[in-house]
């Protein structure tokens, strides 16, 4: 099993109005010297695959095809054990 | 000339095409399901608004994935009239039919409200019913019609006159203060380079009678039937 954690973010440059709100939110709320704020996605897919090369294939081409418009949007990803089965400290807050 | 609405699961725009289609400009009309993986025997496929799959993802991005979808596009390709309004317009960029993309509206509202458009193309198969530089007034409804595209794919639409309406005032003035969403150049509407596939924010079908409180978007419609029947006298 393998969990890739997939980001999908606005390119630079494309405007974003929601990040713009809530820039204007934090601002509003007192917080200084935030100079922009973006809003992106972020998505977990559980591959039932443990071959790191073609799960990263596999995952390239989602983000290419349906997950991320090329357009406007760019994205990165990882790929990690999933949770419980690996070592790594789990998740706080 | 035979008309078939696609009907994706959250589209509901598709009985006001319908209606507009049958009841107004009594042409033949049917809906298609999603599911569907045949249009032979349309000769003009709709892709109404609403909110396809919820808009999950990006508006059109899942739609654009539908069954039906390989159909619709292997009917483009092939010269078929495609109207993608709206919703049908977001899920004719995610595509690849149509170029750019659709960002949120600028204002972050949901826009409800009638516009002016001015008609900057009069000659295709969708407005031959309007003049050039014609002001219509064409209703919208969307949080996320604020076209994007980059500079290349503008100067290439412009220069091929492919941008076929823009958000103005009713002198027919495209300014800042007219644009209802924030894209680019007022663009409310494109179509293809080959003339074919058009997509538009704005909503023809809600004005196609009078007690709608206007009929410019039967306009459009009866273009596409004379567009249609002139081709047909001409034995094409």
């Amino acid at each position: 099993m393998l969990l890739a954690k997939i980001y999908v973010t606005l390119k630079p440059g494309v405007l974003d109005p929601q990040g713009e709100a809530v820039m204007g939110g934090l601002k509003a709320m007192g917080y200084e010297g935030i100079t922009a704020v973006r809003v992106g996605k972020y998505l977990e897919v559980q591959l039932d695959l443990d071959d790191r090369e073609k799960a990263g294939q596999q995952v390239e081409e989602m983000c290419r095809r349906l997950l991320a418009n090329p357009v406007i949007e760019q994205y990165r990803y990882t790929l990690e054990e999933p949770a419980g089965l690996s070592t790594e400290e789990s998740p706080r807050g | 000339m035979k008309f078939g609405v696609i009907v994706f699961p959250g589209s509901n725009c598709d009985q006001d095409v319908y209606h507009a289609l049958g009841s107004v400009l009594g042409q033949p009309v049917d809906y298609l399901w999603h599911g569907d993986t045949d249009v032979t025997g349309y000769d003009c496929l709709v892709l109404p608004g609403g909110f396809s799959y919820g808009d999950y993802l990006r508006a059109g991005a899942i739609a654009r994935f539908a069954p039906i979808m390989p159909a619709v596009i292997d009917f483009a390709r092939s010269g078929g009239l495609v109207l993608g309004i709206c919703n049908g317009f977001q899920i004719l960029l995610e595509a690849g039919l149509l170029p750019g993309a659709m960002r949120r509206n600028d204002c972050l509202q949901f826009r409800c409200q009638w516009t002016y458009l001015k008609v900057e193309n009069g000659a295709t198969p969708f407005t031959n019913r309007f003049r050039e530089g014609q002001v219509v007034r064409i209703p919208i409804a969307h949080g996320e019609g604020n076209y994007y595209a980059d500079a290349a794919t503008l100067r290439e639409l412009e220069t091929n006159r492919q941008v076929v309406f823009r958000y103005c005032n009713e002198n027919g003035e495209v300014t800042p203060a007219t644009n209802p969403n924030g894209s680019v150049g007022n663009i409310a509407g494109i179509i293809n380079r080959e003339g074919n596939v058009l997509g538009m924010m704005p909503h023809p079908e809600r004005c196609v009678e009078s007690i709608l409180g206007g009929t410019d978007g039967r306009e459009l419609f009866a273009s596409i039937i004379d567009w249609w029947q002139g081709r047909e006298r001409l034995g094409a």
